[in-house]
């Protein structure tokens, strides 16, 4: 790439900083300079956050329609995994496979129900009804 | 509490925080091509087993930590790494650290990491920073992908150095153990044997998942994936690749130039023209790493999508693999002066 390439599409990062490119100059050296962003770039990002909140979308009609319970609705929500969310609440993987489902959910103990509410962030009772307000 | 030192910004996280500690620690001469390439950063991997953020799992770089291990050890500088079970004990070395005044290099995620833009914080565990101070309750912190340092309250410090998943960091810190100069003669000989490993990285590391066999055979998976997945979750696939590729952290494209830059710098130890050359090879080659990122956009922005246009994004992962096994196949034939 030569240092006139260097795309300057801002993008979310280069609101807050440029980032560092290598190019080469008129004389074929290496040099750096900052770039704002990249449309190629920003794009697949936009894509990515796009198939999150399909997820998040198809995990609400789920929870909805009692097929899965709101453990899976704010697993979505905070982009994590099953994996992630039992190395945060200290469950087995099993047991958090377990409590995706609704009626094992409503069953589940206030110290349990606390857990999830920690990790995602919000009070039991917006666990409970899936009802969060933020920006 | 706050320990002498410069921060400085680099394209990528690791060869940052490797670049700053040792130009700290007596390494002038020290450079961010310098670090990736005696650190042989340069690497592909494709897992096809495993999912990322549900899609496929494809680095460009060698697994974290190996790029601040390699160079120190080439450079012959005791390297001290610690990782933590208790959250108390992480801070509190950290803080000794601190006071005995040394700047420390932490893994972090950046899913709680409050400087980064929303849209970037995915659970990703293996970003890197330096931590040079504290102040109130503030830790000062030297991001390398960031213009200017930064900070962290000592809760949000310990949520990331605690983030959980995929290459948890469990509070892992790590630094050069002493102040060391470092001869130009060591430098040519960690050049010369940083050179060699990431040949042997690229041509010769068996199965066909990772180096130069890994490329072609993300090059082949590609031209099944419209059939295979579908348009929509195709275009995610690819959108991924290209987030792989070139975005901070990673780096594809990014990363060939940084190598075209090192092989520049390496000639300043080495005089062989075959540096100058080859390294205008790995500016092709990420060169068309940036083609096939327009290719692959358009395809994820469905402004194109046909079994065609899939074809000719696979065709650009071949002729990069090509690009580079020529590259790194001429590397191998230098004569290094002894």
């Amino acid at each position: 790439m030569k240092k006139e390439e260097i795309p300057q599409d801002l993008g979310a990062l280069g609101k807050i900083t440029g980032e560092i490119v290598y190019a080469v100059d008129e004389s074929g050296k290496y040099t750096t300079s900052l770039s704002n962003g990249w449309e190629v770039k920003s794009s697949a990002l936009d894509v990515a956050w796009k198939d999150v909140e399909q997820r998040i979308a198809a995990a609400r009609e789920k929870v909805i329609r009692r097929e899965a319970s709101p453990v899976l609705f704010f697993m979505e929500l905070r982009v994590m995994d099953i994996p992630i969310v039992a190395a945060y609440t200290g469950f087995w993987k099993w047991q958090v496979k377990r409590h995706l489902k609704f009626p094992v959910f409503e069953k589940l103990s206030s110290a349990k129900l606390a857990k999830y509410a920690a990790l995602f962030e919000v009070s039991v009772e917006e666990l409970k009804t899936m009802q969060v307000h933020e920006g | 509490m706050k320990v002498d030192f410069q921060h400085s910004q680099a394209a990528h996280c690791e060869n940052g925080v490797t670049t700053s500690l040792l130009r700290h620690h007596g390494v002038n001469q020290i450079t961010e091509p310098l670090a990736f390439g005696i650190g042989s950063g340069l690497f592909y991997i494709y897992i096809p087993f495993m999912k990322i953020n549900n899609g496929p799992a494809i680095a460009f770089r060698t697994q974290p930590g190996l790029i601040f291990n390699r160079t120190c050890k080439a450079l012959d500088i005791p390297v001290e790494r610690k990782k933590f079970r208790s959250k108390e004990e992480a801070e509190k070395i950290l803080l000794e650290c601190l006071a005995a005044g040394r700047p420390v290099g932490c893994q972090v995620g950046v899913y709680y990491l409050t400087y980064f833009p929303k849209e970037y914080r995915f659970h990703f565990n293996a970003h890197n920073i330096i931590v040079y101070g504290k102040e109130d309750d503030n830790f000062l912190i030297s991001d390398p992908v960031m213009e200017m340092a930064t900070s962290l309250s000592s809760y949000e410090l310990e949520r990331v150095r605690f983030a959980k998943g995929a290459f948890a960091p469990r509070g892992q810190l790590y630094y050069p153990k002493e102040k060391r100069e470092v001869t130009n003669e060591q430098m040519k000989k960690a050049i010369r044997s940083g050179i060699k490993r990431n040949i042997s990285l690229m041509l010769r590391i068996p199965g066909p998942i990772a180096g130069i066999s890994g490329i072609r055979f993300t090059a082949k998976k590609i031209r099944s994936w419209r059939d295979k997945l579908g348009p929509q979750k195709a275009g995610s696939y690819l959108a991924q690749l290209v987030r792989m590729q070139e975005e901070i952290g990673t780096g594809g494209g990014g990363f060939r130039f940084i190598y075209g830059a090192f092989l520049q710098e390496a000639y300043a130890y080495h005089p062989l023209q075959e540096l100058i050359d080859i390294s205008k090879q790995f500016t092709n080659s990420g060169d068309i790493w940036r083609s096939a990122a327009v290719q692959a956009a358009g395809i994820y922005k469905g402004r194109i999508g046909s079994q065609a246009d899939f074809d000719v994004m696979s065709d650009y992962l071949y002729a990069a693999a090509d690009l580079e096994k020529q590259a790194f196949l001429a590397l191998s034939k230098i004569k290094w002066p002894t």
